[in-house]
């Protein structure tokens, strides 16, 4: 693949299960187990960032949310030379944790780019090693 | 800390500010270093307390030929110098040591002796964020704004309107790089570079470093120069990764670093005559602004295009001109502390008419890191 020079995540021990949930096509979140917790959480870490009990578990988000916010960057990092300007985002997940990501099969602007349009996790193979999640508009309905 | 018992005694910039392709970042450092000693009559021998970033304390104290009994390398970008001040109060009030030199340099623009911007890969940020494309701080600090835009009807002239305003306090200083008056219009046509934010809403890239010299209050009187008191301090940080900022329209860092500032110095935003917030891109003022308290949620906007923070408004704000029209080395904070003491000593090329009571509000990472120092004209 023509990416490599893009930087792409190198996993952790505790960040392993979100790579192979992707690999697996699966956008994986985890949750506290914690009834009085219950929070759902992101970026992985092996324990609860509401209550610190380690008492955790992965589970397949519906991979859906919502468009909360973004820039169109025109001054490609590496790698992104071919795709300038391209939005960079960051997407409110029905299960409530946000991440940034990137938004495909739309077009890269203002008008084409409402907040709060529905999204949907696409998996995008960015090397033989890692596959990266990335959103597009949401089809069907909701 | 107690309101008054601490006071900046010398503060100084670096000889030249803007291009100086011809010192390192080091340089900077002690030419900034070398300007506040002589700023307060003292020598790098009287110094026993060293606190900095971008370099180690341990380089700038060798460097100077400095012995501490007290360091400080807290590194949590811009911002870092507002909290140098703070645990250098806490120290000198604990007897850790007695007079503080606090550095900055930064050869932004011409990167001599510079280091770089490596994101490790199996960071957070590494794994979550740069995988998407973004190109430092004018495609990711800017993230958040198109969400308080929608929330608070915030238009694109408003925040336009605030790289208008200060340019035309950057214009009443010699030393600010960008002194030409520009409008509205000409800062929605500047180049695109991150929509919403054009070149003229993101800061200067240039080269420079300033320092600060503090000690107890009870001896400010002994320094040639007009002491500036500290009256109130406040810090705080939330995240380092701006896509899991917990509200995108308003800082939790600035907040609790605002709301400590202020209760401490025991104020209340009607005595503030003068204020700084970091202005590392054209929403910061407007999140400053709400979030420290000095207008309601959503208004800031609406605030400076009325004019209020420009020359002769109610509220000056940023009186250099800013990191927009003054000068950015990359980690703005030092710049704005020093204006804040201009002001204080009454020298400032701008100088806001009997100033006593100065905010200056520093932002560190991408809304990653808050500082925030009161100071005043006289001890309380």
């Amino acid at each position: 693949m023509a990416e490599t020079r893009k930087i792409l995540p190198a996993p952790t021990p505790e960040t392993q299960a979100f790579w192979d949930g992707m690999k697996a096509g699966e956008l994986r979140l985890q949750r506290c187990l914690d009834p009085h917790c219950a929070h759902v959480y992101f970026p992985p870490r092996p324990f609860c960032p509401g209550c610190g009990s380690r008492q955790v578990e992965w589970f397949a988000s519906s991979g859906r949310g919502t468009l909360y916010s973004y820039v169109i960057n025109e001054r490609p990092a590496p790698g992104f030379e071919a795709e300038a300007p391209y939005a960079i985002a960051v997407v409110q997940l029905d299960e409530g944790p946000r991440m940034m990501t990137n938004l495909v099969d739309v077009e890269q602007t203002p008008e084409a780019l409402q907040l709060d349009m529905p999204l949907e996790v696409t998996f995008v193979e960015a090397s033989s090693e890692v596959t990266l999640p990335k959103f597009r508009p949401a089809g069907g309905a909701r | 800390m107690k309101p008054g018992s601490i006071a900046i005694v010398g503060a100084a910039e670096t000889t030249e500010l803007g291009l100086i392709p011809d010192v390192s970042q080091i340089g900077l450092h002690a030419d900034a270093a070398l300007n506040a000693l002589a700023d307060c009559g003292l020598s790098p021998k009287d110094i026993d307390g060293v606190a900095t970033a971008g370099e180690s304390p341990t380089a700038i104290a060798h460097y100077l030929g400095i012995t501490p009994t007290w360091v400080d390398g807290t590194a949590v970008g811009g911002c870092s110098f507002m909290l140098h001040v703070r645990h250098a109060a806490a120290a000198i009030n604990e007897g850790l040591c007695t007079t503080v030199l606090i550095t900055h340099g930064e050869s932004g623009r011409s990167r001599v002796g510079a280091g770089g911007w490596n994101v490790a890969r199996q960071s957070l940020q590494g794994q979550f964020e740069a995988p998407y494309g973004p190109m430092g701080p004018p495609s990711t600090f800017t993230i958040p704004v198109l969400r308080y835009m929608k929330e608070f009807g915030l238009t694109h002239e408003q925040l336009a309107m605030v790289a208008v305003v200060q340019r035309e306090w950057a214009a009443k200083n010699p030393r600010a790089t960008m002194k030409d008056p520009i409008t509205v219009e000409d800062v929605l046509n500047s180049r695109m570079i991150a929509y919403p934010f054009r070149l003229l809403q993101c800061c200067l890239v240039t080269d420079g470093g300033g320092a600060l010299i503090v000690t107890s209050a009870d001896r400010a009187r002994d320094f040639p120069t007009k002491p500036v008191y500290v009256i109130g301090t406040g810090e705080s940080v939330e995240t380092p990764m701006i896509s899991q900022m917990e509200d995108f329209t308003t800082s939790k860092a600035f907040r609790v670093s605002g709301k400590k500032a202020f209760e401490e110095a025991g104020i209340s935003h009607d005595d503030v005559d003068h204020l700084m917030i970091y202005d590392a891109f054209a929403h910061l003022p407007i999140y400053g602004l709400e979030d420290l308290g000095f207008v309601g949620r959503g208004e800031a906007g609406q605030f400076i295009w009325e004019g209020n923070t420009r020359p002769g408004g109610k509220l000056p704000l940023n009186t250099n001109g800013g990191g927009l029209s003054y000068m950015h080395s990359g980690m703005y904070g030092m710049y704005a502390l020093q204006e804040s003491v201009r002001q204080m000593r009454g020298i400032a090329p701008a100088q806001v008419p009997d100033a006593k009571i100065s905010v200056c509000h520093g932002v560190g990472g991408m809304f990653g890191a808050s500082g925030t120092i009161i100071m005043a004209n006289e001890r309380p």
